[in-house]
């Protein structure tokens, strides 16, 4: 090889070897997939001149185990409610007190202080919503609002379900069809529930992510999933409709959260206070279709959005969501037992 | 099965010895099979709808949308460079092994370098992959540094015995006559390796060095476990549109790498014919 | 002790010595980069499959043989029971017999093609060789996308069929095992047609010609004369197509839907949501031993042959 073709390919080296390029700034992020309006990634971006990457997580376990494997770059994260507690025992998210931020008096009453992130210490809100199931009625013509959908298929749907694998999300919505309280740790309905869920398990099509895509496209026809994703999935495929199980259903919310090993904290802030701000925060509203917890955002947000059954739940559903609360370690241990078990 | 002398041909088409019945269409079915997905995967790439499965007519607009797609542009040029600097190191590597282990009687402990040489060849990818999740976040953790090293080593790795096959092979063709001329015409080793096993060497080092950068350009396992925050190859890039939001822009880009691959190869192709 | 050597035969084992110094010294750069990269880290997977997992992620240092315990049983969550893991049994039978009906099906499919290259006028076959190797050099993320275009509820082959009139709804072929069956195909056909091609254009159709004045049919030269003679040619496609079936994971990935899980899937899970680190380690030890028996067998299958041969 030419000297020339080595000296080049060295200074590539140096490049690379620089890790990260020099930009005046820089925010790594790390949240949920298709969750982040580029809308919004941009407006930050032009605000304060710093150069964001997303980077994609499924599931709160997949985010909880590479944060804490380390090494990983990122800033922020957005756990959802019950997970925050775990991060911050765990000791991975900075104190970055978004209560003292300038946009905090926008979160709504009562988001300003929840039992999972008590003062708001940690985590500045960024969307709540709920999780049930979508069904596309070309299949299945029955009542969706049960989770009979995924724990015992009607015929019509056997080998067509999927199940998101988000556990907590899933063991809520099996033990409360049972009939369980969550956090239960009561051997027997537990028992239930993974006998339940096993015996489910073959007649589900898969354990997948992307359910707004897949959905849309009609490669599934009936999942576990989230309101705004479903409400996405409407828009392009008008024949799939959002159930509330009447079981019980999960409420939740997902926070943005600055990692203790940031390199870029002060970024990191700046973001927390710039998604308080109602009209950033209709942003986001905007593309994932999610409610968000900040006041004065509605005169922002899309129309459809003010009257669309999976924002507005209807009346005779709204008994039946339950926010899920962390449980606790011994009850958190045996639900991670039981998922392990069903995944494989 | 049949002992009795077949029936003189005397009219009909000429007895192949060479033709098996039924092989010719297996083939034909074969390629239709192996080239049907990617003609489809290249025609929906000119959709000018959002799908995928429906054709909507001609468009060009996904292509610009992946050219512009800011994601899609880091993507590739961390791919490229990563697989610039990772065949460079590998081709570096394996050129002095290669000169180490060949045209030379066997000696001790020659069997174990090549085996060791050859290991990424023989161990699963997804082995390689968890053992450098793991071994490189204890490193990340200790020195805080988390850049494209990583990458560019663990590519180096796995490359190294692409590049080091055809190097060797060119190197057991090369008979050692013009390098004895050269030290009997009172040339230093050194001299005798830089005006004339290098230069006879060369096409081995350039098929080696192609060879290793192709691989590091593909490569989505390793990738996919090693990288840090925004860090994602093209490859990479392509698997979590996969796993989602599958537009035609995947296929723009498919389309794109694929007249990329078949440029390169033709390239190789016709080069090699002329040789002959 | 030795006895003195004479002045010729130092000089010649310093010769050696120097030499053999040269040759380990120009192969330590590709030995260290190696073990760096690819060996190195082999060893730390084996250390970690005997240690203890932590409560989310990375091990505790302490030994422990839950990790390859977990391998094969599997304690119940209530009662304490200890059985067969199941789970992993059927994951362990399913990549093992996808890899094998893949190796089939591909030796099916590429003993043909590569046979129908071999024949093809000299001129031609550089043509047919640069039709077979464009797929081979696509990336495995553009073929693996290309037959989820084909097999899925809005693909072509469901398209087409409906069109037809064969069927009413659409066949769901996707996230199941067949879906994974044909995308392994497809990917590793390639890899079957080039080594068949390489011991197939090296066949000396004199023999075939001397079977054929001989009186045998087509199907005994076949059988008797063509295929023992390229049987190298055979038994390499095979071992291309078979190991890296084994340890596939994209295709798994993409075209199984999370539910049809191949070991390398299962060994991802462990690092993931599994949050059982020694367990993953534990589990690609195992793949590595499968991998490894199977080229034993190679090996010695092909010393056997070459010594018939």
């Amino acid at each position: 090889m030419s000297w020339r073709l080595t000296g080049a390919l060295s200074a590539l080296a140096m490049l690379g070897f620089a890790g990260t390029a020099a930009a005046e700034g820089e925010l790594n992020i790390y949240n949920w997939g298709n969750y982040t309006n580029p809308d919004l990634i941009k407006k930050f971006e032009e605000a304060y001149k710093v150069k964001v990457t997303v980077t994609d997580y499924d599931s709160n376990s997949t985010a909880l185990t590479k944060v804490k494997a380390g090494g990983h770059g990122f800033d922020i994260v957005v756990p959802s409610a019950n997970y925050v507690p775990i991060f911050v025992q765990e000791g991975l998210l900075l104190e970055s007190r978004p209560d003292q931020m300038a946009n905090f008096k926008n979160v709504d009453a009562q988001w300003t202080d929840v039992p999972w992130d008590p003062g708001r210490h940690y985590t500045a809100p960024w969307q709540w919503g709920t999780t049930g199931v979508a069904v596309n009625t070309k299949v299945y013509s029955g009542d969706p609002n049960t989770s009979a959908i995924f724990m015992d298929p009607p015929a019509e749907l056997v080998g067509k379900v999927n199940v998101v694998p988000e556990m907590n999300d899933v063991i809520g919505l099996a033990i409360m069809y049972v009939g369980g309280k969550p956090c239960t740790q009561d051997k027997d309905v537990l028992r239930e529930v993974r006998d339940k869920l096993m015996a489910a398990k073959p007649k589900w099509q898969s354990m997948d992510y992307g359910m707004t895509e897949k959905m849309s496209n009609g490669d599934v026809m009936a999942s576990v999933n989230w309101n705004g994703s479903t409400f996405r999935v409407r828009a392009k495929n008008p024949t799939v409709v959002y159930g509330y199980p009447k079981e019980g259903y999960v409420v939740w919310m997902d926070s943005v959260a600055v990692l203790k090993d940031a390199k870029n904290v002060e970024n990191a802030k700046l973001f927390q206070n710039f998604i308080m701000d109602p009209e950033n925060a209709a942003l986001i509203s905007a593309f994932a279709r999610y409610a968000n917890g900040i006041k004065g955002s509605e005169k922002y947000m899309p129309e459809d959005m003010k009257t669309a059954p999976e924002i507005v739940v209807p009346e005779q559903f709204k008994a039946a969501g339950t926010f899920l609360p962390t449980c606790p370690k011994e009850a958190r241990d045996m639900y991670t037992a039981i998922w392990t078990e069903l995944r494989k | 099965m049949a002992d009795v002398a077949p029936p003189l041909r005397t009219t009909g088409r000429r007895f192949s010895v060479r033709r098996v019945p039924g092989f010719a269409a297996i083939a034909a079915v074969s390629f239709a099979l192996l080239y049907a997905p990617i003609v489809t995967l290249v025609a929906y790439s000119f959709n000018a709808g959002d799908s995928i499965a429906l054709w909507e007519g001609f468009s060009l607009r996904w292509f610009a949308a992946a050219w512009g797609n800011e994601m899609v542009q880091e993507a590739t040029v961390r791919s490229l460079v990563v697989a610039a600097c990772a065949s460079a190191l590998a081709t570096a590597v394996a050129t002095m092994a290669a000169l180490g282990t060949t045209r030379t009687a066997p000696f001790p402990g020659a069997l174990a370098i090549y085996a060791l040489i050859n290991q990424p060849l023989m161990v699963p990818e997804i082995v390689t992959a968890v053992a450098l999740l793991i071994v490189f976040a204890m490193i990340k953790i200790a020195t805080g540094y988390s850049g494209l090293g990583f990458l560019i080593v663990a590519h180096a790795g796995f490359c190294v015995p692409f590049a080091y096959l055809p190097i060797r092979a060119r190197l057991e063709g090369m008979d050692l006559s013009y390098e004895i001329a050269a030290a009997d015409l009172y040339a230093t080793p050194w001299q005798t390796f830089r005006r004339i096993t290098l230069p006879l060497m060369s096409p081995g080092i350039v098929a080696g060095s192609m060879l290793a950068f192709v691989i590091s350009l593909d490569d989505v396992v390793i990738t996919e476990f090693v990288k840090s925050a925004g860090q994602d190859t093209l490859p990479t890039y392509m698997l979590g549109q996969l796993r989602r939001a599958v537009t035609p822009e995947v296929n723009a880009i498919s389309t794109a790498l694929l007249a990329v691959t078949v440029l390169l190869l033709s390239a190789f192709f016709v080069l090699n014919r002329q040789r002959r | 002790m030795a006895m003195v050597p004479t002045p010729a035969r130092s000089g010649e084992a310093a010769a050696r010595a120097a030499r053999v110094r040269r040759n380990w010294l120009l192969a330590t750069p590709a030995l260290a980069l190696l073990l760096l990269a690819a060996s190195g880290p082999l060893l730390v997977v084996f250390v970690y499959s005997v240690l203890a997992p932590a409560e989310y992620s990375g091990v505790v240092w302490k030994l422990s043989g839950e990790g390859w315990f977990k391998v094969v049983f599997h304690r119940d969550i209530f009662d304490e029971t200890i059985g067969l893991a199941d789970a992993h049994l059927t994951i362990f039978w399913r990549s093992a017999s996808i890899s094998l009906l893949t190796t089939a099906i591909a030796l099916f499919l590429g003993f043909p093609t590569a046979y129908f290259i071999a024949t093809r006028p000299p001129r031609q076959r550089t043509l047919w060789l640069f039709l077979v190797t464009i797929p081979f050099w696509t990336n495995l993320l553009i073929r693996t996308f290309a037959i989820m275009e084909v097999v899925r509820n809005q693909g072509i082959l469901n398209s087409w069929l409906m069109a037809a009139g064969l069927i009413d709804e659409p066949i769901q072929i996707l996230y199941t095992d067949t879906a994974v069956l044909i995308g392994m195909v497809y990917v590793y056909l390639p890899l079957m047609v080039l080594p068949l091609y390489a011991a197939m254009e090296r066949l000396d159709f004199r023999l075939v010609e001397a079977a054929y004045d001989l009186y045998a049919s087509r199907w005994r030269v076949l059988t008797r004369v063509i295929v023992p003679l390229v049987k190298p040619g055979i038994v390499a496609g095979s071992i291309l197509v078979f190991i890296p079936s084994l340890g596939a994971y994209v295709t798994p990935r993409v075209l199984g839907g999370g539910k049809n899980m191949m070991i390398s899937n299962l060994i991802e899970l462990q690092f993931g949501e599994g949050r059982n680190w020694p367990l993953g380690a534990a589990l690609s030890m195992t793949l590595l031993a499968f991998v490894m028996l199977a080229l034993l067998f190679y090996v010695r299958n092909m010393s056997r042959i070459e010594r018939r041969g």
